[in-house]
């Protein structure tokens, strides 16, 4: 494990959480620091997605805290979490089908409007010279990350990794300083998945990002993430380099059957 | 208040209660499958008392028969209400699953004022509901003393249908995973209409003890105890069984015992009723004995 | 403003023109028969508005219009009754105070509307506040609950209410001056706040919850907003309408009253605020022609009976049909624009050269 000196900018420490007697995630810790690229992986039902909703409030932990930036973050709920800089992604997509591209994008710009709702009912200027700025940021989101085409096209009628695409670029949208993506290559052929890992480290490089992204599929990992932990059965098994955790005995024996 | 009376009044209450828990199950039901509200399960419950009044009147069945026959028919309708209206939108979203049991609601409702008039019509009541029994003291109406005993009998046969047998096993499994349960070759449709079928005899038995119990009868007759199991069944813990029993006896004792201690706010019964909902929501919305359903991310 | 909405913006105003203008042609030449149902179509256009916005544009399903329009409707009735008319009105049971001691005069009317709107408003808060923090449909069944307990409240609480027997003698301030400028602007604030960034977090929470709430929005608080806002439009529907038919009672706001909006909201379009205008005034106009189903038809030497309330059964059935066969409505979730508009004429032209 790497050691730095400086405050790490998210800190999981002992989190636990049970649903009726079974123990999802157990003492799971784990530091993160401004600029990592972690990876987090485990067979099916490892627990990873549940660490994910432990952070963003999804679920409260039974025991143990979240820290972000300093600040304990446990039991935010979700929207709170996302006020504070931590934006994420879904396993299974979950956009909004019905509205387009754009509009997408501009519902994560909600949370920082100024103008009260009497404003735009009255067709205030305030409101509209607010919405043209937004609106405008949200442009530059969407060709940066290469959906300036399809702005007004419904979301749910994007090809799948263009679906993928809009979903990290509403997370960006939030402003967030840590990103966590589940299982962005889900579904994905490996030319698609080669494209999205260089996609998302440019992200990171671009708007100066923190991410923390689930993968069930080792060699993807590998390839992008400079520090990885493994979960099995709701706990962390190991933690570090991509070297170090393809050596790892324990790792290999949870992957035993799953991993060629 | 004299400990004769009150005897009564809690008689009254058990007996007011064990219809709402018989109404309550119909809807925790279907809740706990399919997820909505099925408005139109307390005009299933007014069509138990108007079918068996039919066959009794009309057809001048005996009573037993006919009642029989007005709940066999409850069900065949809520069977059909599903297979008609529900299931072609069962993956659609949940609103429109709302709105349609509105509409099936109120045509049922409507249809009833058109062809039966809105005017009330008196039920026949069999000798046994109409005798007087002298019970420590206190003198009991044939109702009061054989409705919860009827439909507390009938809540037992469901609680051993729902728990003992394979079909009942069927349906909780249907409620607590529809999709696994369907991998595991388990036909959906039919749990489901059978769960229609039977919660819809139950509204129907439930239908005829409460026009036993008032027997005045119109089509709009099942609203308000529709409303009000319903009530029950969140304040039990809404797709709990039991809970939805432990609710309607909470509701029927809760609103016979205010209108007893306070007659004069006996206006105002049904209000209690919806300031209970109010409080559980605040209080504790998973119900008695719910759980707390958090949806799957 | 973008060239775009100022377009927009000066449009509206002209079409506003506009209809003030055929207000004070209707108003003139017109008969009273149809000057009744065009009050009437208007009033639903601000009830249904207000009712989409919460069941199709943030997508909560509530059952309770009628009991705010109820409660919009006694208010504006009990502040606009002359004092001579409360004295013989409330015959059974004095009016409590301080009601008995004023009444508003004719030009306080649209503060009596506003403060009709404000009342549900508030009462929209009471129910809101326990239900709309639950995820599932206790929003309907408190609702629906809450509507048929206003019409307990309204047939006992004598000394407010005069019970079953109602309120006469309200005036009747209502003309289609009020309604068509009621209809215009609810129309045009619900719109403008449907299409801002409040719009698009409404929305989301109708899409998807669990994302919507991920992004940032506030769940609680916005769908708090929108049911608010819904009875505060649905007050001020309740309070036109007791003062265009002068008079207000229990049976008024009854359950019906809510299924009618539900249909004109599905016909419309659950999420298109203009498509439920467009099927509010389809609506008002059907009633009227269905009323001709319900009185006896004599087709040469036959006479049919006519058959009293088969125009619910008719509405129902369509209701339960169009779930099923026709979920999306006239307008499904879309809106008709001004952008809309011109394209169409554009494209007309384009076709005829």
């Amino acid at each position: 494990m790497k050691v730095k000196n400086k405050e790490p900018l998210l800190s999981l420490e002992n989190l636990t959480v049970a649903f009726g007697g079974l123990v999802a995630v157990s003492d799971f810790s784990l530091q993160l620091f401004s600029g990592d690229l972690v990876g987090l992986i485990g067979p099916n039902g490892a627990g990873k997605t549940t660490v994910f909703n432990l952070i963003t409030g999804q679920y409260r932990p039974t025991k143990g805290r979240v820290i972000f930036q300093g600040k304990d973050i446990t039991g935010f709920s979700p929207d709170l979490v996302t006020t504070v800089g931590i934006a994420r992604t879904f396993q299974n997509i979950r956009l909004f089908g019905n509205l387009t591209v754009l509009e997408n994008v501009l519902v994560s710009f909600h949370v920082r409007l100024q103008s009260s709702f009497l404003a735009p009912m009255f067709s205030l200027p305030s409101y509209w010279r607010e919405e043209k700025a937004i609106r405008r940021e949200a442009y530059d989101l969407l060709e940066a990350v290469g959906l300036a085409d399809v702005t007004k096209e419904e979301a749910q009628s994007l090809p799948y990794g263009e679906q993928r695409r809009l979903e990290i670029a509403r997370a960006l949208a939030t402003h967030p300083s840590l990103l966590l993506l589940d299982e962005p290559a889900a579904g994905m052929n490996p030319q698609e998945t080669r494209e999205l890992m260089e996609f998302i480290k440019k992200m990171r490089d671009d708007f100066n990002l923190t991410i923390f992204l689930i993968e069930h599929d080792m060699k993807v990992v590998m390839g992008i993430c400079e520090r990885i932990a493994v979960m099995d059965f709701g706990m962390k098994i190991a933690e570090g380099t991509p070297e170090e955790i393809r050596n790892n005995p324990r790792v290999i024996e949870a992957y035993l059957g799953v991993e060629d | 208040m004299t400990w004769v009376s009150f005897f009564q009044q809690i008689m009254n209450g058990v007996s007011l209660g064990s219809l709402y828990a018989l109404l309550a199950i119909g809807y925790t039901l279907v809740y706990g499958i399919l997820g909505f509200i099925n408005f139109a399960h307390g005009d299933v419950f007014m069509l138990g008392a108007y079918f068996s009044f039919f066959m009794i009147g009309v057809f001048l069945l005996p009573w037993w028969l006919g009642v029989i026959i007005g709940v066999a028919l409850c069900a065949i309708v809520g069977m059909s209400i599903e297979r008609i209206a529900y299931r072609p939108l069962r993956d659609a979203p949940r609103i429109s699953a709302l709105i349609t049991a509105v509409g099936v609601s109120f045509f049922i409702e409507n249809l009833g004022l058109v062809t039966v008039g809105a005017r009330p019509k008196g039920f026949p009541r069999p000798e046994l509901m109409k005798n007087v029994y002298i019970l420590a003291g206190a003198r009991i109406q044939g109702v009061t003393f054989w409705v919860p005993i009827i439909s507390v009998s009938v809540l037992l046969v469901l609680l051993y249908l729902v728990y003992r047998t394979k079909m009942g096993m069927a349906m909780r499994a249907v409620s607590k995973d529809m999709e696994t349960t369907r991998l595991m070759g388990v036909d959906i449709d039919r749990i489901i209409l059978y769960t229609f079928a039977l919660g819809s005899a139950l509204a129907g038995i439930g239908g005829v003890l409460w026009a036993c119990k008032y027997p005045q009868i119109n089509p709009l007759m099942g609203t308000f105890p529709g409303w009000k199991a319903f009530t029950a069944a969140v304040v039990g813990g809404i797709g709990n069984v039991v809970g939805a029993m432990v609710g309607g006896f909470i509701i029927g004792l809760t609103e016979i015992m205010i209108v007893a201690f306070f007659p004069g706010l006996s206006g105002y019964r049904d209000a209690f009723v919806f300031t209970i909902l109010i409080i559980f929501l605040l209080v504790k919305p998973s119900g008695i004995l719910g759980e707390t359903l958090k949806e799957k991310v | 403003m973008g060239r775009e909405e100022k377009r927009d913006l000066a449009l509206t105003l002209i079409l506003f023109a506009v209809l003030m203008l055929g207000v004070s042609l209707a108003e003139r030449y017109l008969n009273t028969y149809l000057i009744r149902i065009l009050n009437t179509a208007c009033i639903y256009v601000v009830a249904a508005v207000a009712y989409n916005l919460i069941n199709g544009i943030t997508g909560q399903f509530s059952l309770g219009p009628n009991g705010f329009m109820a409660i919009g409707g006694y208010t504006v009735a009990i502040l606009m009754l002359p004092l001579v008319q409360k004295e013989q009105v409330y015959f059974l049971q004095p009016l409590i105070w301080p009601f008995n001691s004023f009444s508003f005069p004719s030009h306080l009317f649209l503060l009596a509307l506003f403060l009709g709107g404000v009342a549900a408003a508030l009462a929209a808060l009471l129910i809101g506040i326990p239900t709309l923090r639950l995820r599932g449909d206790y929003l309907a069944i408190a609702t629906f609950g809450f509507g048929e307990i206003i019409n307990v409240l309204a047939n006992n609480f004598i000394p407010l209410t005069n019970g079953a027997l109602g309120i006469k003698g309200i005036p009747e301030y209502t003309n289609l001056w009020w309604t068509v400028n009621w209809a215009f602007w609810s129309v045009f604030m619900i719109k403008g706040l449907v299409n801002s960034s409040f719009g698009r977090a409404l929305k989301a929470i109708r899409e998807n919850e669990v994302a919507a709430e991920a992004m940032g929005v506030n769940l609680f608080r916005h769908k708090l907003l929108s049911f608010v806002l819904s009875g505060f439009f649905a007050g001020v529907a309740g309070g036109l309408f007791v003062t265009l038919i002068s008079t207000v009672s229990p049976s008024l706001f009854t359950f019906t009253m809510t299924f009618n909006l539900l249909i004109i909201i599905v016909l419309g379009g659950l999420g298109s605020i203009t498509g439920s205008v467009v099927t509010a005034f389809i609506f008002a106009f059907l009633q009227e022609i269905l009323r001709e189903v319900e009185a006896p038809i004599t087709i040469g030497a036959w006479t049919f009976p006519g058959i009293p309330g088969m125009r619910m059964v008719v509405f129902s059935v369509l209701l339960v049909v169009m779930m099923i066969f026709y979920r999306r409505g006239l307008f499904g979730d879309k809106e008709i624009s001004w952008q809309l508009i011109i394209d169409r004429i554009k494209g007309r032209n384009e076709s005829e050269k």
